[in-house]
């Protein structure tokens, strides 16, 4: 998650950083997925934060999003489809 | 309808053929159905069609494209008239004004590139726009250094690209959006390509076809223009014989 802050806080600042909202809600070690919750108004700048990464930890990475959903049970069975 | 994303600038080294593998492979993972990479003019013809091989196997749509970097508008004139019938895209990277002009206001030019990180050298301007709105030139715009970049580099470049992309959008020229890399980790899927592209202020609606509609177009039409039926724009045999 840290990763994720520090690529929003470069690319907008502290200021858009805090309109995100962000969270962590679930992460899955063995299939490297995340949900991450943000502010509808935000999604794009999440999108293009998330785009931005190239490592985390030091270590050289990639981060895709997989599918945007208004809620958790809505974006699990996307993700399933 | 479901969009055809495309990736126009996949720099890939042809004689690499397990990257060239692995970045096809990638890309039609990630959503496009169309990608094309530049060659070097002297590149021969089976390397390209075994790149060509490859695409067809990862189910990608493959167009041939030619980077020019004349130095003076002789020599970009030259060069078109050699290539122009031999590749489906032709980009010129416009290192000085003059061949900036003469590539905006050719319609045998795809492709508008300048240099991305020498800020003095963008010579993409409102004249530039004016000459290409006329021609069937877009704008390539390569969202690398958005990646590779930090700091002041990137703040920069952020904005030059927005000022450039306002300069287009008033003349109403297609932007390109490209991914620019050689690698597989850099490759982004085309919503994020199109959500990179809010950082210089492209529309979600302009961003989406900036990636999918424009560079679909460009291959369509030079498709078109390629095949041996074409006679002139909007002329093209429709039958041939004894019985026409």
């Amino acid at each position: 998650m840290d990763a994720v802050w520090s690529a929003v806080a470069k690319l907008y600042g502290e200021y858009g950083a805090s309109l995100t909202s962000l969270a962590l809600i679930d992460y899955d070690v063995e299939k490297k997925t995340a949900v991450i919750r943000t502010s509808l108004a935000t999604v794009d700048l999440v999108r293009a934060s998330l785009a931005s990464i190239t490592s985390v930890a030091g270590r050289e990475a990639a981060v895709h999003v997989l599918a945007v959903s208004g809620t958790i049970k809505a974006l699990r069975m996307k993700v399933r489809r | 309808m479901k969009k055809t994303f495309a990736d126009l600038h996949l720099r890939l080294n042809v004689k690499d053929h397990t990257t060239a593998l692995q970045v096809i492979t990638k890309a039609a993972a990630l959503g496009y159905r169309l990608i094309a990479v530049p060659f070097p003019p002297e590149t021969r013809r089976d390397e390209v069609a075994k790149l060509k091989a490859v695409c067809n196997e990862a189910k990608i749509d493959f167009a041939s494209r030619i980077d020019l970097r004349p130095k003076t508008q002789n020599e970009l004139m030259y060069q078109l008239r050699r290539l122009r019938r031999k590749t489906e895209i032709i980009c010129v990277n416009c290192e000085n004004k003059q061949v900036a002009r003469q590539a905006a206001k050719d319609h045998r030019v795809d492709l508008l590139n300048f240099p991305l990180l020498d800020f003095r050298r963008r010579f993409f301007d409102r004249a530039e726009a004016e000459l290409a709105s006329n021609s069937l030139a877009a704008l390539e715009i390569d969202v690398k250094p958005l990646l590779a970049l930090e700091g002041p580099a990137r703040i920069r470049f952020l904005s030059s690209l927005r000022r450039e992309a306002a300069i287009a959008k008033e003349f109403h020229l297609p932007i390109v959006v490209s991914s620019g890399v050689s690698e597989a980790k850099l490759l982004r899927k085309p919503r994020e390509m199109a959500a990179l592209t809010f950082l210089f202020g492209l529309d979600k609606a302009s961003a989406l076809k900036a990636v999918s509609q424009e560079p679909a177009a460009i291959v369509k039409r030079n498709r078109e223009k390629l095949s041996a039926k074409f006679v002139a724009p909007g002329i093209r045999v429709i039958k041939e014989g004894k019985d026409c």
